[in-house]
């Protein structure tokens, strides 16, 4: 064999390697989107089809179960509230690390990047409690509070890494050119990193959309969808289940979708 | 600069850390080592006397074990892949990313799909002439089953955070080193063993370190797939806390599921050690 036919050889062996890869990948969500598109009938009958019937029955039957509608709406709620208390406490934060130098800095940093080493969503135990001695208990602003806790370190990371490429010259240019500090910051560098700051948002939002074990514990009346669907597992014919499951998997694709460009600047910086 | 601006914008992520993670997991401890309002270990050796904390204790540290391994291979397949992609290498790395975004819940549920007993892989076993009738896959007598069932969504649902991590530390290896190796006659394989994987140490180490705990966390999964079958720490932390109400019990899990994940924390962080000056 000539040195290119192994070439091209491997090559084969290469791009089928990696079809495969994406199959993994995609086809268990395929299946479950089956699911969800066809009728209850069909998801409990034997044997399956491998294409959907296209029959909105289970989606109507999910969407007319008793709660399913409220657990949507808190779910948007606290992600919402996450997304906005993330960024708000998180991106300041990021612009401060980038920026400047000061006594303290590599405490701060260690806090955030301790939060690592620490199953986060147990911090629902003790404030189960906490929450009911100052009335957050089964609020959906207590859940965001537990919620951001878990999405904070991975906004002020990202802010940290997007704020780092955006060279500070520019910053001192506007500053001579007649800008005050706050100006400089809203009209030169906000929009560079706008993209990158919405792309941690949308993250946020995921972390708490897709959060179980808090929401589990800190929410009776109002449950979120995962609690909705967690707490009923054992109860919850299969239709509702699949069709839940595709609610929670559906906005995902999108979520990715919108932040592929920033996910090496939520994870490579990682480990600097 | 005014010396008090980086303060100020370090306040609220801070006050919210302080508040929010640094107190309760206070609070946690203290609530693990009271008992009826007296210090005592009372909550600790309930839990431990329990017949269920052995199982449980096995099966979380089983699971971690033979996903781990797996994954991490799995992972640095994915990420070589990527990276040595030129065509289509957006929307590869689109696809792999995608479980990233799917919840441990909605990740069990996909899975569920596939494994129950009207399930697609029964489906196919019987349309293929392999079985005669749907089998029940995931009942109490099968648990291995159940076991594997869960190893591979858990595969299916985690490898990508680790494969981005890879992917992002393969790209600040300079690709000089790569040349070099070849010039000098090392082969694929070896230029993976002796370049790559030397100079991903620091990435490898994050990447085991989020999917070791994250290991620990395992919950949804477990529940959607095998119910009460599988016991594991986190659904049993669950158990105690809103079906038994014993939230000494419920704090002395969390205790536990904190001391193995900063163990095996300090220890991923000592066994994977990269000098400073030897980061590239």
């Amino acid at each position: 064999m000539s040195e290119t036919t192994v070439r091209r050889a491997g090559n084969r062996v290469f791009v089928a390697a990696v079809v495969l890869a994406c199959v993994w990948v995609l086809v268990p969500i395929y299946l479950l989107l089956v699911n969800a598109l066809s009728a209850p009938a069909e998801v409990t009958g034997f044997p399956k089809r491998f294409w959907p019937s296209f029959d909105l029955a289970s989606i109507r039957f999910f969407l007319g179960f008793r709660g399913v509608t409220s657990a949507l709406w808190n779910s948007v709620q606290v992600a919402v509230l996450t997304m906005v208390m993330a960024i708000a406490a998180g991106a300041p934060a990021g612009y401060a690390l980038a920026r400047f130098d000061f006594p303290g800095k590599q405490l701060f940093r260690f806090m955030v990047v301790m939060t690592r080493a620490f199953p986060l969503p147990l911090l629902a135990l003790p404030l189960a409690v906490l929450f009911i001695r100052v009335g957050l208990d089964d609020t959906v602003l207590g859940l965001a509070f537990v919620h951001t806790t878990l999405a904070l370190p991975f906004a002020v990371l990202i802010t940290y890494s997007l704020f780092s490429g955006i060279p500070y010259e520019l910053e001192e240019a506007a500053l001579t050119l007649g800008c005050n500090r706050v100006q400089a910051f809203l009209k030169v560098v906000l929009p560079l990193a706008a993209p990158g700051i919405a792309a941690s948002a949308v993250f946020a939002f995921v972390i708490s959309w897709n959060e179980v074990f808090a929401s589990a514990v800190l929410t009776i009346e109002h449950r979120t969808l995962t609690a909705f669907l967690l707490q009923s597992l054992d109860v919850s014919p299969l239709p509702l289940k699949f069709a839940g499951g595709a609610a929670l998997v559906l906005p995902a694709l999108g979520f990715i979708f919108a932040v592929r460009k920033y996910l090496f600047a939520m994870w490579g910086i990682a480990n600097r | 600069m005014p010396r008090m601006l980086p303060y100020l914008l370090l306040f609220p992520a801070t006050a919210f850390l302080i508040l929010f993670f640094l107190y309760p997991f206070t609070l946690v401890a203290i609530d693990s080592l009271r008992h009826d309002g007296v210090w005592s270990l009372e909550n600790f050796d309930r839990m431990a006397g329990h017949w269920k904390f052995g199982i449980t204790f096995r099966n979380t540290i089983l699971l971690a074990a033979v996903v781990v391994p797996l994954q991490l291979t799995l992972a640095l397949m994915m990420a070589s892949m990527v990276t040595r992609l030129v065509r289509a290498r957006g929307a590869v790395l689109y696809i792999f990313a995608i479980p990233l975004g799917i919840s441990d819940l909605a990740a069990g549920l996909v899975w569920l799909a596939i494994f129950e007993q009207s399930g697609f892989l029964n489906s196919a076993l019987t349309g293929l002439g392999i079985t005669e009738r749907p089998q029940l896959f995931l009942g109490y007598q099968s648990k291995g089953v159940i076991f594997a069932a869960i190893v591979l969504t858990e595969l299916w649902r985690a490898t990508a955070i680790m494969m981005v991590i890879l992917v992002a530390g393969m790209g600040l290896i300079p690709k000089e080193y790569g040349e070099a190796a070849e010039v000098f006659g090392a082969s694929r394989w070896q230029r993976f063993r002796r370049v790559t994987l030397p100079l991903l140490k620091p990435s490898l180490q994050t990447a085991l370190i989020l999917r070791v705990i994250m290991a620990f966390e395992v919950f949804a999964v477990v529940l959607a797939l095998g119910g009460t079958n599988l016991p594991v720490l986190m659904s049993e932390t669950y158990h105690w806390q809103f079906t038994m109400q014993e939230r000494g019990v419920a704090a002395a899990y969390a205790m536990v599921i904190l001391g193995i994940s900063v163990g095996f924390t300090v220890l991923i962080l000592r066994l994977l050690h990269v000098p400073k000056e030897a980061r590239p």
